[in-house]
């Protein structure tokens, strides 16, 4: 039990030191890095409230793919530091504002519990005994079925990504000689090679 | 006291002896993949290979080893300091602990978690930070291209490796990794394994490893004739050696993740006297040392792939081709009623 | 639940035995060895001369294709995986909602391949 403690807490300030870096640090890949360190310890904290599998999504999801793709983005970007802290305080309200509506949804959230007792209980009422089956399956159980209209919804949008993400980056460039696998194949020798009888002393 | 010896200090303890029981002879078998490597590439190439330090040249990685432990740690003057340190560091600890959850034998595991093999994904999944890392922090050309297209490339074939993982999972229906090897038991023994019912995704698998741990014949990151030696063109002494024994080591984990999901674990070929008399961890060895002989024999025959060819395989045959194998082998499963339940 | 963190245990411990081995390994080695670094040893690798321009520049857009595309597919794994061990227990409702969910993303993958997204040259 001291052990959960103390994990706990070591993760829980590292996650709250990493994300202040990720905002704080000069060099954005830098906060790109701070960003993973902070996955990484909500991963543990996932772990400790039993959710293995959302902890390793979250590192094979958001570890392993999105913040390569924010890695890549960064590193490319030639980015101009001295004018991008200009904007700084142009920004300071918006970005308040934003934060301001994260805090009330969390205490709304926060509230609900507190209020009505028996929400949990209602929401995690599907749910089979955490106990007895596995989460991995526990949750495969529902999504499934229990959840499918909103399981398809997830499906459409990740075909409008796959679409968008084309129509915004791809760009076919003329002109450009490409290996086609099916015509190299699909050669006749009979058409490419012609054999000549050649007699000595004369040419073709 | 003695309540606190026995409660928390000696199953510390415990952990920490498995864990060195475990790194030990990782390390030892990383050292002498090396000499192995040079060995067999010089027998299929009708030469000797090493043979001045030591007998038949076994002191070799040793001697190597050495050598680099007594060479200077150049950093670059234009190199991000921090993230350059960083970066090799971080491939090799991951290569290590990709291994807690290993299964070498019968109940012979550091840790038997529920999502076991998840685990080995999400890890290998971040074998690409440390390659980018690396580049980007190298401020070098050379070291940043090769950076990018080894992140490209291992992103490209980790998802056909994912669904490959899928065709398994549906026939074992668990996440871990003894339920798998133990799901390819029977009456059969090496027919019963994974790798006849689930042939082409076996293949496609081993092949998927081979870009995943950048090896012939999709070494583009490494290319020498026109990017010197790609991401770790900078680097130098024991730095560059944690570059390269991580990349061994993750050789021989990727050869243990062929082993467990399609070569049947610790199981021995025939359930029958004088193979079961061999103990579980030596199957399980023998088999890795089949798949690393697998990846230097690859090395020792084939030429290098063009970076179209390689995307267009990832892309445009194995993303298919392994899709079509999921629907298919969950289509057939569902219709006989075998799905695991 | 405490079985469980058991198992996660070793891990965190094994994380810390291993990113101590390889700072241990750097540094000492650091240490040990004779440093005696010079303006043109630690200057880039070049042949020669002096890189023209900053090494950190930008690259082909096709690369964040390449990244973009590598998430969608993983989530779709990352789906797959719960289907995967629950199949048995969700029947054929079950079945049918992943064969929709990938038919779904067959379209797109196919939209892909005929907008020539997957090409390089």
């Amino acid at each position: 039990m001291i052990l959960q403690a103390i994990a706990f807490w070591v993760f829980a300030s590292i996650t709250v030191a990493a994300a202040v870096m990720v905002i704080s640090a000069k060099n954005p890949v830098h906060s790109v890095l701070f960003l993973i360190l902070a996955f990484f310890n909500a991963a543990g904290l996932f772990v400790l409230l039993g959710a293995e599998f959302l902890a390793m999504i979250l590192i094979v999801v958001y570890v392993g793919a999105v913040a390569v793709l924010f890695l890549f983005v960064v590193m490319m970007l030639d980015i101009n530091f001295a004018e991008l802290r200009q904007g700084f305080l142009q920004y300071l309200p918006i970005g308040l504002l934003v934060g301001l509506v994260l805090l009330v949804e969390l205490a709304v959230v926060v509230g609900g519990w507190v209020i009505s007792t028996d929400a949990t209980a209602r929401a995690t009422a599907k749910m089979p005994a955490v106990d007895q089956v596995p989460n991995t399956d526990a949750l495969g159980q529902l999504i499934f079925t229990h959840y499918l209209y909103l399981f398809q919804g997830a499906g459409l949008v990740l075909l409008v990504a796959m679409i968008g993400a084309i129509v915004l980056t791809h760009r076919s460039r003329p002109g450009v000689r490409k290996q086609n696998i099916s015509d190299q194949l699909a050669r006749d020798p009979k058409e490419t090679i012609e054999i000549r009888k050649v007699q000595s002393g004369s040419g073709i | 006291m003695a309540e606190f010896w026995t409660a928390y200090l000696w199953p510390l303890l415990w952990i920490v002896i498995k864990i060195l029981a475990i790194v030990v002879p990782l390390l030892l078998a990383v050292a002498y993949l090396t000499l192995a490597e040079r060995k067999v590439l010089s027998a299929m190439q009708m030469r000797r290979g090493p043979n001045v330090v030591g007998p038949f040249g076994l002191l070799q990685p040793i001697a190597d080893g050495m050598k680099l432990f007594f060479k200077e740690t150049i950093i670059p003057s234009g190199a991000n300091r921090g993230v350059f340190i960083l970066a090799p560091m971080l491939t090799f600890s991951l290569a290590l602990i990709a291994w807690a959850v290993i299964p070498v034998g019968a109940g012979l595991v550091l840790s038997d978690l529920n999502v076991g093999i998840l685990y080995l994904f999400a890890i290998s999944s971040l074998g690409v930070y440390g390659v980018l890392m690396a580049g980007w922090a190298s401020n070098s050309k050379y070291a940043f291209l090769g950076g990018l297209r080894s992140a490209a490339q291992m992103v490209s074939y980790e998802v056909s490796m994912g669904f490959v993982i899928i065709t398994v999972l549906l026939v074992v229906g668990s996440l871990n990794l003894s339920d798998i090897v133990m799901a390819q038991k029977g009456s059969f023994g090496m027919f019963n394994w994974f790798w006849l019912p689930l042939l082409p995704m076996a293949v496609i698998f081993f092949i998927s490893t081979l870009a995943e741990t950048n090896r012939h014949p999709f070494d583009l990151p490494e290319a020498e004739a026109e990017l010197v030696s790609g991401y770790n063109v900078e680097y130098s002494a024991m730095t560059f050696a944690l570059f390269f024994l991580g990349e061994y080591a993750n050789m021989i984990l990727m050869s243990a993740m062929t082993s467990i999901l399609f070569l049947g674990g610790w199981l021995p070929p025939f359930d029958i006297a004088p193979f079961t008399w061999i103990p579980g961890p030596i199957w399980f060895a023998l088999k890795i040392a089949f798949c690393l002989f697998i990846f230097i024999w690859v090395r020792g025959t084939f030429p290098r792939y063009r970076y179209d060819q390689l995307m267009r395989l990832g892309w445009k045959v194995f993303l298919p081709i392994s899709l079509a194998a999921v629907v298919i082998v969950a289509g057939f499963l569902v219709t006989f009623d075998l799905v695991p339940a | 639940m405490d079985g469980l963190l058991r198992e996660y245990l070793p891990i965190l411990i094994f994380l810390a035995i291993a990113t101590g081995l390889a700072l241990v390994i750097v540094t000492t080695s650091y240490i040990v060895a004779r440093q005696k670094p010079d303006a043109e040893k630690v200057s880039p690798y070049e042949c020669g001369f002096p890189p023209f321009n900053d090494a950190r520049r930008q690259f082909d857009v096709r690369f964040y294709l390449v990244a973009i595309l590598f998430i969608i597919f993983d989530l779709e794994v990352a789906f797959l995986f719960p289907w995967a061990i629950s199949l048995g227990g969700i029947g054929m409702l079950g079945f049918w909602s992943m064969m929709i969910f990938l038919g779904i993303l067959t379209i797109g993958f196919i939209y892909e391949w005929k907008k020539g997204a997957l090409e390089w040259e």
